[in-house]
């Protein structure tokens, strides 16, 4: 089992890349909105269904077709919100998070029109031929997922902390009041969130279809095990989500080498149980009581 | 600058502002004093256009600014600071201050908005060694200068200061009431929400009294600080009113 140790960590690594940058997506509409937005695994279909029509049908180049299904997704994003948040925005937090399955289901029975039920194979990239390193075999897909995962995380950190727009979105989900007592359009901040959402679900849709098999509703999984990896890491924390992503695709990935893939969605959930029983608040979350 | 024609607003169903009028000047200091739930705040919120439950007329500089979002009015010069600070408490400090220039990120009167914060850091010198410090974790005191000079940044015409001195020290609120007159002194319009009638009074040039949503007093602040029923009500009737309200002047 030792030998391939290190082989269930680069896996671990690869798929935990995926939860990490769903879990990003649910922290940001967490954030701004304080609602639990069960849109994100679709939008991490929609990211992969949509460069797979790109490539396949269109023979768009990817590097056209990439940036073209993320704004695709992005631009879906800020029309869930537009169009079944905003109306009901002074609702209740619970009746947002039902509009969101409602609109879930909703958009998983246009992709089941528009693209089939049919399983379908994304290439990779740029290739399959295997790299050998430190005992383990990578190919050239995973190095593009670390990559492209690594870039979106210190893209989205540099946007949060470094641009007047990025400050004014964490000052609107921080206090709305004061911010549009500053003159920050908080329904804009809100609409924004929900579209930086879709982007970073569609990068996940997208680097993920060719290790996997696509298909309308592929990101279900994804989108639990994303929704996992953000509780884990702490709700709302942002490194959090990076971390609980990290950390629950190796964990899964090593459990289920060790035991059985059957049962690597149990090893994934039970591991979340165990941790919440323990810190309830998650890994970085924080404590109950809040600073006055 | 500001005028405000009969208004009325609702909270919950009852009526908080039962058809209030008054007016603010240019360069002026208006004083709006009143107890607890008189309806102090909701005025000042009816006029950022964050309490939308109203009727009535709003005019700023001879527009009509009623129903306006809140954030458009920013743009207009019309800056609130809210009761409690309302600070973005997982931001620094400096964050806090580019916040406030939201709007205001160009140049003001040749100053840049990086010198602007650190002219600001000069009139609070308190706040520049905290300046990466969490906005959240400081004193209650430092709060009140924070966001006092969050909504100085983008220089407004009009600043509306809603119980600056709230939960304060003693000793801060004396801070507070300088940092005040400071800004008189550079000829800001100014309406103050307090519950310090006394020193409220010393600062400004004209008040009103607000008593369950009806203006019942409007006039000269020394007028205010010689009426029985003010002094009786909000002053203290046993103590030296004038001698205080005279150390308070100089």
């Amino acid at each position: 089992m030792t030998d391939h140790l290190a082989q269930f960590i680069v896996a671990g690594l690869t798929t935990g890349s995926i939860y990490a940058l769903i879990a990003l997506g649910f922290c940001v509409i967490h954030n701004t909105t304080g609602i639990v937005n069960f849109t994100q695994g679709d939008f991490v279909s929609l990211g992969g269904l949509v460069i797979y029509s790109l490539l396949m049908s269109l023979k768009t180049p990817l590097i056209f077709a990439f940036p073209l299904s993320v704004f695709a997704v992005t631009v879906v994003g800020a029309m869930v919100e537009r169009v079944a948040i905003r109306p009901a925005r002074s609702r209740s937090v619970v009746i947002l998070v039902f509009i969101t399955i409602g609109v879930s289901v909703f958009m998983r029975g246009v992709f089941k029109i528009l693209w089939g039920k049919n399983q379908m194979g994304l290439p990779s990239f740029s290739g399959e031929t295997p790299i050998s390193f430190v005992g383990a075999t990578l190919i050239p897909q995973n190095l593009w997922i670390f990559g492209i995962t690594f870039m979106s995380v210190m893209s989205l950190h540099f946007f949060f902390n470094r641009t007047r727009m990025g400050k004014a979105m964490r000052a609107a989900a921080c206090n709305p009041k004061a911010a549009s007592l500053m003159g920050i359009n908080v329904n804009l901040m809100v609409l924004l969130s929900f579209a930086l959402s879709g982007a970073l679900g569609a990068i996940a849709g997208i680097i993920i279809a060719p290790i996997t098999t696509l298909s309308y509703d592929i990101g279900v999984m994804l989108g639990l095990k994303g929704f996992a990896a953000a509780v884990l890491g702490g709700y709302g924390n942002s490194f959090g989500a990076v971390v609980g992503g990290l950390l629950l695709g190796v964990l899964e990935s090593v459990g289920a080498g060790v035991v059985s893939s059957t049962y690597k969605d149990v090893i994934a959930f039970g591991i979340l149980l165990l941790v919440l029983f323990v810190r309830p608040g998650g890994i970085l979350g924080h404590s109950e009581t809040e600073r006055l | 600058m500001l005028r405000i024609e009969n208004l009325h607003a609702f909270y919950r169903g009852n009526e908080a502002l039962k058809g209030v009028s008054l007016d603010v000047g240019q360069g002026e200091i208006v004083a709006l004093i009143g107890a607890n739930g008189a309806g102090k705040t909701t005025l000042l919120n009816c006029v950022s256009g964050i309490h939308t439950d109203m009727i009535g007329q709003i005019t700023f500089n001879g527009k009509n600014i009623a129903g306006e979002p809140a954030h458009e009015l920013v743009k207009q010069g019309l800056v609130q600071c809210p009761e409690n600070r309302q600070l973005f408490g997982v931001m620094s400090v400096q964050e806090n201050l580019e916040m406030g220039a939201y709007l205001a990120t160009g140049e003001i009167q040749g100053v840049s908005l990086a010198k602007r914060i650190e002219d600001m850091f000069l009139k609070f010198p308190v706040l520049k060694s905290r300046r990466r410090q969490l906005a959240g974790t400081l004193s209650g005191g430092e709060q009140q200068m924070v966001a006092i000079a969050r909504g100085l940044m983008s220089d407004p015409k009009l600043f509306m200061l809603d119980e600056p001195s709230l939960g304060l020290a003693p000793i801060i609120v004396e801070d507070m009431f300088r940092i005040i007159k400071e800004m008189k002194n550079e000829g800001r319009t100014i309406l103050l929400v307090e519950q310090n009638a006394l020193a409220a009074l010393a600062l400004s040039d004209r008040a009103y009294l607000l008593e369950t949503g009806r203006l019942t007093l409007g006039g000269s602040s020394t007028m205010f600080v010689k009426d029985d029923r003010v002094r009786r009500a909000y002053l203290g009737n046993d103590i030296d009113v004038e001698h205080i309200f005279d150390d308070l002047l100089d």
